[in-house]
């Protein structure tokens, strides 16, 4: 790994890869920083290793991942696989820990390329062993051929949630309920993103047909489902909800909840990158333009770190912001770098149809969003409830940083990865103020945890 | 809970987990491997020693710590099983430091 | 808006001096730019230090001391305040030598609270620490509390007794009028018979603008935090001849520090870390405790701080205007000192002068 490259991508998801494509050939020193073991991002997860009879029953979308992957192979963009990037500041300065050794390296260019988080929605019973997100049912299938061996029950809302069903269901896995929390209202404010969606009418096409699917196999979705709890003495034994008026109760080990999926903004934030709150995605993401230029000089965001907008746009994302760190390093002028986005960004427009009707429609509700349920841990790692931030609320000045400071909410080792957003909600309901763009806690660095060794490394590099 | 499904060309390592000997497949995730193996929990919380497993399996949640190699805190879910392996559950902070070498 | 005094900056200093002048009876408005606690109050080290203090500080420190051990009767809570002693390690002749002057000099001017100890009583304290070391230098009382605690403790003992806060308060001017002063803010004009100038890192541009330049430069200090550990360490550590901070806290984290600065935009309030420097401070920590290596760095975070030249404050009355007075350049260590210089101000305002020796502070001291 050389000290300065003129472009780091960060991130081998559907963006990072397009864009490691899109940057080769041109002369340039470029490296592709991912933490995982091998090309993919979530969605393409393992796409080189997965035997061909699962990658099918993942479905088309997944294989097409095998040709990016491909192209990546090809290509000549130095690649550091299961590299995990644990800093990056204004000035392009990106901290590495690569074969346990941490490095800071530059660059002129940063292109991140994120990706993005399963949506924590905390609720009763959520840190239950045999409760987790249905990302992770789907990393342990596709990168493992792990699958529930006992029966599962989705609860949620978002087109995953429907994916995963039906990925299950090709395998035998037996779905006991499907339970959805879309509520009604939903219907209505969707209805009219609807003559848009129509124009990517094939998404709409195959959720209709997974569902089919899911019919024939009879397993049909519980609608408008709310009070999802989870039971059970150290593990998980049971779950309850309430569907038209009545309490319902289900005996099973596993539950699998997907809430959307929201930017991991981690980077950017240490960065120090400005971030807006995106009330349609119902989440905080960084301010960019159309090529990806976020608002600190040379550092570019592609894919669904920059708000979620599926695969197919991150790839399309990924070319643009290339393109645009070509043309800033005066490698492409600005007519071949506006000649060449042609085409990759009239097709990310017409994916972009779709999304303002999927937002609306699987819109979380407030009452999740910002539960008033007390005793509802919020922190995972520091075990505070709802309860404990609302206390908490008045003598922190409505700040979501000092009740952080106050109650040690989201001072876990997951640096609040998992409760930022609910705490935000929480803090803004109490306190009666709209959400905004500042209610999230501010970054604090390291993105990822790094032991005193690791640290120290990094000094001991610079003294040789 | 959980089943692996039988398809790996991949060669099976063995590791150790909590004290038995088992065999897995190479290029799997310690997480992985432990819920396949019918573990439930993986760790204790170092605040009120309540069990907890995997919850997202992509690095963020830092539910699924473990002892591997004797290293406490270590995230199962980007831990991939390597030939003689210990992989052990963790209780709360995990065991003492020790003194200075 | 009218008061009798005007505290600006709702950091420790300005609570505090609410705190003991509302004991005393007396009105007063403290007003922050952001939120009590923003600032360095809220996001210090938490170290309750007499230990190696500048001399000049000593009588100051000690009488704090006093008013933390029994922190409770004070603000009615004990701001998760802890004495575990504090320690600074010795880790050849010449330090051993250093301390053991410095142990004398303190004991010379009639203080017993920092004492010698050998390898032997070190390791009996602290068993954990690497053989190399071979003595320390200690005080018994010393210990840590939880900043963001302390600071809404006192803020809210204060508000009991009648004092105000109000925060998103931003002073953009001060000038006297009369006997008194007239202070424009973002939340309109106050005008107030006292103001106290308790702005920290802030406070160099107010006393300017109250015809009282200082010499004070605003730093940004690092702190970072491991993640929850079993117990393995009581005293806060430091050493005589390196950069170390070191501390278990009550839950198992470890917070290190030890005058690390990191890069500050001042005009933005922007600070960036500087990883170099938290690296060599890793390197320094792992040198007295190896068994720490694999002990994972969750957050690092910079808090901004007023320094001065001598790195001792200035608290004083004005030496230029009437009804004017300054506490603040606390240069890293005002945690410590803070309920004492509430007590200091409330005399200062209210009767004049103070029982402590303050003299060390004037703000006049840069003048020649
Ligand atoms: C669990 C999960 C499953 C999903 N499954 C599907 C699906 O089946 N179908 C679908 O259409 N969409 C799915 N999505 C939505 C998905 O976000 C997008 O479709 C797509 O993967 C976005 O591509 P991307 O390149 O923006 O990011 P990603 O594919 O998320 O890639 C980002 C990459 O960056 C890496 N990374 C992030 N931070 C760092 C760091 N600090 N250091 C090093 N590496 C880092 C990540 O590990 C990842 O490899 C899923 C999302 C999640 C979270
Ligand atoms: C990282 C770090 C670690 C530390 N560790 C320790 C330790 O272990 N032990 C110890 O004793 N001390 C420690 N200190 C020092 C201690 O935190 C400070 O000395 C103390 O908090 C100073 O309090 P203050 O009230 O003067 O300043 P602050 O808390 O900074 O308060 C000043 C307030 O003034 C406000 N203000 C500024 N300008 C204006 C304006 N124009 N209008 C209105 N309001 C304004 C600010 O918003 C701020 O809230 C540390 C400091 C830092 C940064
Ligand atoms: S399962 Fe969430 S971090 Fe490993």
């Amino acid at each position: 790994m050389r000290d300065h490259y003129q472009l780091i991508i960060i991130g081998a998801g559907p963006a990072g890869l397009a864009a490691a494509v899109t940057a080769t050939n041109h002369g340039i020193s470029c490296a592709l920083l991912d933490e995982q073991a091998s090309p993919g991002g979530q969605i393409y997860r393992a796409i080189e290793s997965a035997p061909a009879t699962r990658a099918q029953v993942l479905g088309s979308e997944y294989q097409q991942g095998k040709t990016l992957a491909e192209e990546f192979r090809a290509c000549s963009v130095e690649y550091f696989p299961e590299c995990k990037v644990w800093s990056l500041n204004s000035e392009r300065e990106v901290g590495v820990l690569y074969k346990d050794q941490s490095k800071i390296i530059s660059a002129d260019q940063v292109l991140v390329a994120s990706g993005a988080i399963e949506r924590p929605v905390p609720f009763p019973g959520w840190t239950l062993p045999g409760v987790m997100q249905a990302g992770a049912g789907q990393i342990l299938f596709k990168s493992a051929g792990v699958i529930p061996s006992d029966g599962v029950v989705l609860a949620g809302s978002g087109p995953l949630l429907l994916l995963l069903a039906w990925q299950y269901m090709q395998v035998g896995v037996e779905i006991k309920a499907m339970l959805d929390v879309t509520p009604h209202s939903n219907f209505l404010s969707a209805l009219t993103k609807f003559p848009r969606a129509l124009l990517a009418h094939h998404y709409l096409t195959k959720g209709l047909i997974y569902q089919r699917d899911l019919k024939r196999a009879g397993i049909v979705s519980k609608m408008a489902v709310s009070n999802l709890k989870a039971e059970g003495n150290g593990e998980l034994q049971s779950i309850s909800y309430r569907h038209l008026g009545r309490e319902h109760s289900i005996e099973t080990g596993l539950l699998m909840t997907h809430f959307g999926v929201i930017p991991d903004i981690w980077l950017t934030q240490a960065a120090g990158c400005q971030h807006r709150r995106d009330s349609s995605q119902q989440c905080w993401r960084p301010q960019h333009n159309e090529w990806g230029n976020t608002s600190i000089d040379g550092i570019l965001i592609a894919g669904d770190g920059a708000g979620i907008n599926g695969v197919r746009s991150a790839e399309y994302a990924g070319r643009l912001a290339v393109l645009q760190a070509l043309f800033s390093l005066g490698v492409i002028s600005q007519a071949e770098r506006n000649q060449q986005s042609i085409n990759p960004r009239k097709q990310m427009r017409k994916e972009r149809h779709i999304r303002p009707f999927l937002e609306a429609y699987f819109a979380i509700p407030q009452n999740m969003l910002a539960t008033t349920d007390k005793s509802t841990i919020i922190c995972r790692c520091e075990e505070i409830t709802a309860g404990e931030i609302r206390a908490a609320v008045d003598n922190a000045h409505g700040d979501s940083n000092q009740v952080k400071y106050l109650s040690r909410c989201g001072m876990g080792p997951c640096q609040g990865r998992q409760c930022a957003n609910a705490v935000a909600h929480i803090v803004a309901d109490a306190g009666g103020e709209a959400i905004s763009d500042s209610s999230l806690f501010r970054g604090r660095p390291p993105v990822a945890p790094l032991t005193l060794a690791q640290l120290a490394s990094l000094s001991a590099e610079n003294a040789s | 809970m959980f089943k692996q499904l039988q398809n790996n060309d991949l060669g099976n390592l063995e590791v150790t987990l909590d004290g038995c000997k088992i065999l897995v497949p190479q290029g799997t995730s310690v997480a992985a491997v432990v819920l396949a193996q019918g573990l439930r929990s993986t760790r204790t919380t170092p605040i009120s020693n309540s069990p907890r497993a995997p919850f997202c399996m992509m690095g963020v949640c830092y539910d699924c710590l473990m002892i591997i190699d004797g290293k406490a805190n270590q995230h199962s879910c980007a831990t991939y099983v390597k030939q003689g392996m210990h992989v052990e559950t963790q209780q709360g902070v995990g065991p003492a430091l020790g003194d200075a070498r | 808006m009218n008061t009798d005094i005007l505290i600006i900056g709702a950091g420790l200093i300005g609570t505090s001096t609410a705190l003991q002048l509302a004991m005393r009876g007396c009105r007063c408005i403290v007003i922050d730019k952001a939120s009590p606690g923003r600032h360095a109050s809220g996001s210090n080290a938490g170290g309750l230090r007499q230990l190696n203090r500048d001399l000049a500080e000593i009588p100051l420190s000690v009488a704090a001391a006093k008013m933390w051990h029994n922190i409770e009767n004070l603000v009615d809570s004990d701001c998760d305040a802890r004495f575990p002693g504090q320690i600074r390690v010795a880790e050849n002749q010449s330090d051993m030598h250093k301390l053991e002057q410095r142990a004398a000099m303190v004991r010379s001017m009639g203080y017993q609270h920092e004492e010698m100890i050998g390898r032997k009583e070190l390791f009996q304290i602290v068993p954990a620490l690497a053989p190399h070391c071979i003595g320390a230098l200690i005080c018994r009382e010393d210990g840590y509390a939880r900043p963001y605690h302390a600071l809404t403790a006192f803020r809210q003992k204060a508000e009991s007794l009648g004092a105000s806060f109000h925060s998103d308060c931003e002073v953009y001017n001060i000038t006297q009028e009369g006997d008194g002063w007239s202070v424009r803010t973002s939340q309109g004009t106050y005008n107030s018979s006292i103001v106290v100038n308790c702005a920290g890192a802030w406070a160099g541009e107010l006393a300017a603008q109250m015809q009282e330049p200082v010499p004070l430069t605003p730093k940004a200090l690092m702190l970072m935090v491991t993640e929850r550990l079993p117990h393995f360490v009581d005293p806060v550590m430091g050493a005589e001849s390196r950069k170390l901070s070191f501390k278990q806290m009550q839950n198992g984290t470890l917070i290190i520090g030890g005058a690390l600065v990191a890069k500050l935009d001042f005009e933005q309030e922007r600070t960036d870390i500087d990883w170099q420097q938290l690296a060599a401070s890793a390197k320094t920590v792992l040198d007295f405790f190896p068994q720490l290596q694999d002990v994972r760095i969750v957050r690092a975070w910079a808090g901004i701080e007023g320094f001065m030249p001598d790195n001792i404050p200035v608290i004083s009355a004005s030496h230029k205007a009437n009804n004017a007075y300054h506490a603040f350049g606390f240069s890293a260590h005002g945690l410590q000192l803070s309920p004492v210089i509430g007590l200091i101000m409330a005399q200062l305002i209210l009767d004049g002068l103070s029982e402590l020796p303050i003299e060390p502070f004037s703000i006049s001291r840069f003048n020649h």
